[in-house]
């Protein structure tokens, strides 16, 4: 796959209602009851990039557990997609914004 | 005398039980539970307009869900229940619980811990490529969600759960490119004889595997995990096993789940300062605990997979235990027979759980194979040749020490997912015992609370 390719397969309860959320300022399509990681994953193929590595991130545990699901929403608070559900018009970066004191080692 | 305050952390089968006793015994306790919904993980439950039926998201299982979600429907308005609180501390008697960047400290009298299970992992190199999940993410993103982790989906590792999830997914039309079970089949013959102590598990479990060789799902047991390919931007591109024979083969694929069977969720009873035992068959540290859930510290009890991994149904027996526990600790009369026959059925589940440590063993010895390059901590990128270092040049034999030294299990998992590989890596480097290596030790917060976070009177 490439980078822009989308990462889950949606497998059923596609009737749901069309929400638009905003990822990095572009607009996305997601459903009504999506989880953020779930409705950002469906359109493409990472969530975040390690602060530590070069790789990008798409989350690991969805159960709240691990914290490799963080991503932020404008105003700069962290956000954990696996378990944050989708509204309408909210709007993440998957870049923390205004790092002047990064989350690095 | 004022009614007393019972604490309920946790609303899956263990939480529910151990609430719905209480309410029978005339309480309102309180339940404080991270999810939005009641049911755990094992039962948790769809969000609100999704439509698929109870028989399509849990299977053979579907009458327990619905019984017990039906159970946690009629205790609404008796108990006080509070959803996506998290509890991240015990101290001075009083547990601690954070709601949207609010904590308060709440003081009990009796407190259940029911705080489940995650998946128990062992790194592999490679495994922090995007497309990597535990098995317990897969089957969430399918049950909860309608989703698969991606297009060709390979499923490694050991426990209950690989199969059971494999099979879910080949079921519900993902694509299944392989099932790579680390433990062998002659390690499950040999379990037979606890397994059979609940032969319809037993059955349901066979029947999963005949079903996935049945669809044409490629089943193969005895491998050691070699490599998880992948790209920094594209994430995962495949998996490289060895089989028994020595052979090297590789799976074209675009995700992973990943898991070793289940690790208890044990930084409360950590912070309640219990009492902790080496159990050498799971090669893990647990809390002590009786058949009833009590543990070293009065007024404090454990129940669910959150202690011993007995699964759904025996999660429901001690959380049952557990209220009964705590009740007559507080003086009250309990169902003597009652508990007698709930002791029983959970002596069975038992048995079956160590049949199930044996059926699909912790590969441990993995630990020390695994290359110098691979990543332990996929939460700051740290390697196994770090790890080692700290153990063997700087004499970090100690767990806790190696943490320190090289921040292994410093990440914000806490140490969840690299804790007991990174145990096994010390014990291997510096050929000490695995129990005198030692645990990493639960730190509050459990979990990461944001700075801002304001403490308010309960």
């Amino acid at each position: 796959m490439d980078a822009a390719s989308p990462r889950f397969v949606r497998l059923g309860e596609h009737e749901r209602p069309a929400v638009t959320i905003f990822v990095d300022g572009a607009a996305v399509s997601a459903l009504a009851g999506d989880t953020l990681l779930v409705a950002v994953l469906t359109h493409q193929g990472r969530l975040r990039r390690s602060e530590f590595g070069p790789e990008a991130r798409a989350g690991f545990c969805l159960m709240a557990a691990c914290q490799d699901c963080w991503v932020w929403s404008e105003a700069g608070e962290r956000l954990r997609a696996c378990d944050t559900p989708v509204k309408s018009g909210l709007s993440v970066l998957t870049e923390q914004p205004d790092a002047s004191w990064p989350n690095r080692a | 005398m004022a009614e007393p305050r019972i604490i309920i952390v946790g609303a899956g089968p263990a939480g529910v039980r151990a609430a719905q006793t209480l309410v029978e015994a005339g309480l309102r306790p309180i339940i404080i539970d991270e999810s939005a919904r009641d049911g755990g993980q094992i039962y948790r439950r769809q969000p609100e307009g999704f439509t698929r039926p109870k028989s399509a998201l849990y299977g053979s299982e579907a009458p327990r869900a619905e019984a017990l979600h039906s159970s946690f429907d009629a205790l609404k308005g008796r108990v006080d229940y509070r959803p996506r609180h998290l509890a991240w501390n015990i101290a001075d008697g009083h547990l601690h619980v954070a709601c949207e960047g609010q904590t308060q400290a709440l003081a009990y009298d009796a407190l259940i811990i029911a705080a489940g299970a995650t998946d128990r992992l062992m790194p592999v190199k490679g495994w922090q490529h995007a497309g990597t999940y535990s098995l317990g993410a897969a089957q969430i993103a399918l049950k909860a969600q309608a989703s698969a982790i991606g297009r060709r989906v390979v499923f490694m590792g050991t426990g209950p759960l690989l199969h059971l999830v494999a099979s879910q997914y080949a079921k519900a039309g993902a694509g299944v490119v392989a099932v790579l079970d680390t433990s062998t089949f002659s390690a499950q013959v040999k379990a037979l004889p606890k397994l059979i102590s609940r032969p319809d598990v037993l059955l349901k479990g066979l029947k999963l595997v005949a079903g996935l060789r049945l669809s044409g799902v490629p089943v193969l047991r005895g491998v050691t995990p070699v490599e998880i390919h992948g790209d920094a931007e594209t994430g995962v591109s495949g998996v490289s096993i060895r089989l028994a024979s020595g052979a090297v083969r590789r799976f074209d694929c675009d995700a992973i789940g990943l898991g070793y069977h289940l690790r208890p969720e044990t930084q409360l009873a950590d912070l309640a300062a219990c009492d902790f035992e080496f159990d050498a068959a799971t090669r893990q540290f647990r809390p002590k605990i009786d058949i009833d859930g009590r543990v070293s510290v009065s007024g404090v009890y454990l129940a669910g997979d959150g202690v011993l991994t007995q699964g759904a149904d025996g999660a429901e027996i001690s959380g049952r235990l557990a209220a009964f526990a705590a009740l007559a600790d507080l003086g009250r009369e309990v169902p003597e027979a009652q508990i007698a026959t709930l002791r029983r059925a959970r002596a069975r589940m038992e048995r079956f759980r160590e049949g199930l440590v044996e059926a699909f063993p912790w590969p441990h010895r993995l630990a020390a194979d695994i290359p110098d390059e691979a990543i332990i901590c996929r939460c700051e990128g740290i390697t196994a040749h770090d790890l080692r270092q700290v153990a063997t040049l700087k004499g970090a034999e100690e767990l806790n020490r190696a943490k320190a030294l090289s921040r292994v299990g410093m990440g914000r998992c806490q140490g969840r997912y690299c804790g007991h590989a990174a145990a096994e890596i010390v014990s291997a480097a510096t050929g000490q015992p695995i129990e005198s290596v030692g645990r990493l030790r639960g730190q509050a917060p459990v979990k990461p609370l944001a700075l801002s976070t304001r403490k308010v009177s309960p």
